[in-house]
This record gives C-alpha cells, sequence and structure tokens, in this order.
C-alpha cells in the first residue's frame, strides 16, 4: 500500500475530534468530502492532513457547504468506496436533505457528529439538538460518551454500516466541546490491528463497476416508494441490532472493551435511575455512587445505539426501576422530551409500575453539575416513597427564572 | 414490472441498466445489448411526438452530422453509414433536418401521420439558387 504506517502509543491523549481522525486514518478511508463547522472541524481537517503526510491513499473534497459535503460523501459512496465527514448543528441541519437521501440508496457512510445547539440564538457549545435533529433519516445513531468511546465507536460504525446485509450510514455522536475538545487518555488499536477489525472495503451495486451498470437515486412514485421505505425500516429493526452485537463482541475480544446497546451502571439493584446520554452519562454515574453512600439506591442508564431504538433492551435494563428520570438535552419544543417518549413506548406493555420523569437541561452548553444530579435522585427516591410522581412530568434543570415545569 | 412486496427487489434506490453481465459496452450495439426492462432505451417515448424526420437514403452523403447532432442518440449509423432514425426515441425535435448539408436534404420533417413512400416519391428536387 502507498501510504505510511504511523506508530501510537499505548495509551495516547486525544480529545475526541483528534480520536475520529486517528479513527479514519486507520480505516483508510478513501473519500472524505467536508465543509468546516464547528465544533466537529479539526475531524476532518485531521484526515485531511493525515492524507497530505502520507498517512493515507484517499481523497480529500473540499465543498461549498455541508449540503454539498454529504452529496460529495454520496456520490462516492455510489462509486463504490469507503467515505467519511464530519459536521456539527447548522451544518447538520443543511445535510438533512442529503442524510435522507444517504440512507434510501443505502450507501454505507460514516458520519461524525460534534453535538451542538441549533440557532437562534446562534451558539456553538454542546446539547443534543442536532443529534436529535437526525434521528428520523434512517442512519444508525451511535453515541460516544469519552474520546475513547468516538474512537472504538467509528471502527463499530464502518464494520456494521458496510456489512451487504446493513448497507446504511451510520453516525457516530458526541458531544461538542465536553467530548470534541476535552483531551483524555485513549486506549489505541495498531494500524494493522484497526484496519483488519473492520477489513477491506467490499464494494456493492457500485457505479465503478463497468460490467455491471447500475443507476442509483431513481425516482418511485405511490407505485413503489412504500416498499422501498418499508425495506429500509425492516433492515433496520430487524438486521442492524444483531450486526452491532456482533461487532461489540468481536470488538471486546479484540480491545478488551466491551459496549453494549444500552449501558447500565449499578442498575440491578437501583430504585431510581437516570437515563440520558453522551457525557452526562459519566456524571450522573459519579452522583449515583455518592447517592448510594447516602442510602439511596441510584441506577444510570446510557443509551448507546439510539438508531435503531434497542427498545427491548431498555425496557430489560429499566425493569426493576421504581422511579426512572429521561434526560433530554434538546428542547422539545411543544412535546414531552424524545427520551421521556422513547422510554415510556419502551416500558408501556410492560408489568413495570415505574414512576417517569422527564427533564430537559443543559441546552447551548449549560452546565449538568453534580448538584444538579443529586437533587434530580432525591426527587426520584420522593416519588418512591410517595408511590406516585410529586413533580410535573417534564421540569427544566439549570435554566434561570422562575422554576420551569409543565405536563 | 411486476407488482413485488417490498422483500422482493434489490436494496438502496438503485435500477440495472442491463440483465446479467456485459462485457464490452463500447464494442456491442445497442441491438446487441441485453437491456433490462428497467433501461429507458427499452421504453418507446414514440408518441412525443407530432412531427417525424423522413429519411431519404439517395441524397445522403453520410457526413454523420445527423449523428453528431442528435440529442436523443436516435439516429442509427453503423460503419459510418447512416441507416435510419430509431422511431422508439425520437421525439421529432428536427435538428438533424437542420444540420443536413445535402440539397436537396437527405432528412426533412413532415407530420407524424404523413405516408413515408408517398413523401420520399414526391422529395423536392435540388435548389438550383443563382449566384
Amino acid at each position: 500500500m502507498a501510504f505510511d504506517k504511523m506508530e501510537l502509543q499505548k495509551i495516547e491523549v486525544w480529545d475526541g475530534n483528534r480520536a475520529a481522525a486517528q479513527a479514519l486514518r486507520q480505516s483508510q478511508v478513501d473519500v472524505v468530502a467536508a465543509y468546516p463547522i464547528t465544533p466537529s472541524t479539526p475531524i476532518v481537517e485531521g484526515y485531511a492532513k493525515f492524507l497530505a503526510d502520507g498517512y493515507i491513499e484517499g481523497e480529500y473534497v473540499m465543498v461549498e457547504s455541508e449540503h454539498a459535503a454529504m452529496s460529495g460523501c454520496v456520490g462516492a459512496a455510489a462509486a463504490g468506496g469507503r467515505v467519511a465527514t464530519a459536521t456539527s448543528s447548522q451544518g447538520f441541519a443543511l445535510m438533512v436533505e442529503v442524510l435522507y437521501q444517504a440512507s434510501g440508496m443505502r450507501l454505507p457512510i460514516v458520519l461524525n457528529v460534534a453535538n451542538r445547539a441549533l440557532a437562534a440564538p446562534l451558539n456553538v457549545n454542546g446539547d443534543h439538538s442536532d443529534m436529535y435533529l437526525g434521528r428520523d433519516s434512517g442512519w444508525i445513531q451511535l453515541d460516544a460518551y469519552c474520546p475513547q468511546d468516538v474512537y472504538d465507536l467509528n471502527f463499530i460504525a464502518f464494520k456494521v454500516s458496510e456489512d451487504h446485509d446493513v448497507r446504511l450510514p451510520c453516525m457516530v455522536h458526541q458531544d461538542g466541546f465536553m467530548t470534541s475538545h476535552t483531551a483524555q487518555g485513549v486506549h489505541t488499536l495498531t494500524d494493522d490491528e484497526a484496519y483488519g477489525f473492520i477489513g477491506e472495503y467490499k464494494p456493492m451495486n457500485d457505479m465503478l463497476d463497468f460490467e455491471h451498470p447500475v443507476t442509483h437515486g431513481v425516482q418511485t412514485e405511490e407505485d413503489w416508494h412504500f416498499e422501498h421505505k418499508a425495506r429500509q425500516h425492516n433492515d433496520l429493526m430487524t438486521k442492524v441490532i444483531p450486526k452491532i452485537q456482533a461487532a461489540f463482541d468481536d470488538f471486546e475480544k479484540l480491545s478488551g472493551r466491551k459496549y453494549n446497546m444500552v449501558e447500565s451502571y449499578d442498575m440491578s439493584d437501583a430504585d431510581v435511575c437516570v437515563v440520558c446520554m453522551g457525557t452526562s452519562v459519566e456524571t450522573a454515574r459519579e452522583v449515583a455512587t455518592e447517592m448510594r453512600a447516602k442510602g439511596i439506591k441510584a441506577g444510570v442508564v446510557g443509551i448507546r445505539v439510539i438508531r435503531p431504538i434497542p427498545f427491548f433492551e431498555i425496557a430489560e435494563a429499566l425493569k426493576g426501576a421504581k422511579a426512572i428520570a429521561a434526560l433530554d438535552r434538546s428542547s422539545p419544543n411543544g412535546a414531552a422530551g424524545m427520551l421521556f417518549n422513547e422510554i415510556a413506548g419502551c416500558l408501556f406493555n410492560t408489568d413495570t409500575k415505574a414512576l417517569l420523569s422527564g427533564y430537559v437541561y443543559g441546552l447551548g452548553g449549560r452546565d449538568l453539575t453534580k448538584a444538579h444530579l443529586v437533587s434530580l435522585f432525591t426527587e426520584l427516591q420522593k416519588n418512591v416513597d410517595a408511590g406516585k410522581v410529586t413533580t410535573p412530568l417534564q421540569q427544566f434543570i439549570g435554566v434561570r427564572g422562575p422554576k420551569l415545569s409543565f405536563l | 414490472m411486476a407488482n413485488k412486496g417490498w422483500d422482493e427487489f434489490e436494496i438502496g434506490a438503485m435500477l440495472r441498466t442491463f440483465n446479467g453481465k456485459i462485457d464490452d459496452i463500447a464494442g456491442t450495439h445497442q441491438e446487441n445489448r441485453a437491456y433490462s426492462e428497467n433501461s429507458s432505451f427499452v421504453a418507446s417515448v414514440a408518441d412525443w411526438r407530432i412531427n417525424k424526420p423522413v429519411f431519404n437514403k439517395d441524397f445522403c452523403i453520410d457526413c454523420q452530422f445527423c449523428w453528431i447532432y442528435c440529442p436523443d442518440v436516435s439516429i442509427i449509423s453503423r460503419d459510418k453509414k447512416m441507416i435510419g432514425v430509431d422511431m422508439d426515441h425520437c421525439k421529432g425535435c428536427g435538428i438533424c433536418v437542420e444540420v443536413c448539408p445535402t440539397n436537396p436534404k437527405s432528412l426533412l420533417m413532415f407530420s407524424e401521420k404523413a405516408d413515408e413512400e408517398t413523401e420520399l416519391a414526391a422529395w423536392p428536387a435540388k435548389n438550383e439558387e443563382k449566384k
């Protein structure tokens, strides 16, 4: 191969962006079409530098917008290459039209998203608004809580996405700044281990196969559209979760690091628990441990796979809990939060009598502090003691002004 | 196309141009290619046409202008000899007639309903313009 390998330390000090860029290098991505946006920019910048320095054999395509970036990725993926890019926030929003094209065309693109708030008001900091915006787009969505997760989940993403039984694009989410710009120790794989894990790209229906010419991106109307969408939904619902599980298992054998669809911490005997995503999971875990010292049996559930939603795994993880808090880091703008609704759906036909309440927090990068979580767990314990939800079903954490609650 | 169920077709918004493998597209004439039912080549758009070109081989000099200019690849030419017009795909735009350099022209536009034999028999004579 016409590129140099890189010697990595066993543990490198990387932020989430660097971890993603290194994973793209080790995956030997053929094409990155990208447009920079804070806080994801260093991911594609990193790929470009590795390429310029001879560590990758690939192509970096500079485009005029995120819409064009994802369009370039669609073209390169249809042509038959391993393709990735990165974006955040407004750039993600501009990509949305093409996200649906990519998944409908069944093209295995990996999109790193450094989660960031959506304007207005304009804001560069981390919340989950863009991540939530992508949840009906037909992509697989994985959520990283720290730079180590970002690095590892990129390999999982390529492996699952490119599987011929799956052929669906995959997002790897990380919290803007909190993960993307916070350097931590990251256990690395060697270049050979990493590439060996995801393997050589195996083209399928590629446009560069001149002996089997194909037309990609055809039009269907009421005669065929429904069948195509049904097929895509079927494959998301039935094929993806087993493939992710297999990839998690293989990855554990390779690295010793174990990932789950739903990450459960201290849940075996927990009375009260918080369900959240991103960096909040680690904060909540720390507080849960402290709550146990105070006699409150607290646990934490982190959603690792957002789409396809691990419906039964969530119900299983929460079956013993008496009071559950769903933490949404995106303004629901006129509804209960996404996690609140998903969890309610997962639990509704089960035997659980758990008390479910929802919380909106951390918008535009507002900190979720340990003190917030202490009062939250305490509130949940009050619910357990009272045998009912003693608060409104939707509350806002950390917003200034009179207490804000609904439902 | 048969009305297949959601689980009966290939994934992706994708259609194949040919049935099976094709080795040498450039070296294979259209009539010898195994176009699939999904290729637009197998669909006739003849009913889009109001006027049609009629080809008179008696005056053609095989200059290939019509073949080059036809926007729908509907001029059939073999070994640089003009054979005729692909009437399944010609849309009657008249560009072939416009670019035909012979005197009289070797291609002329007529109503779609015109009888070809009648029009060939009544083909215009050479236009003797005075210099």
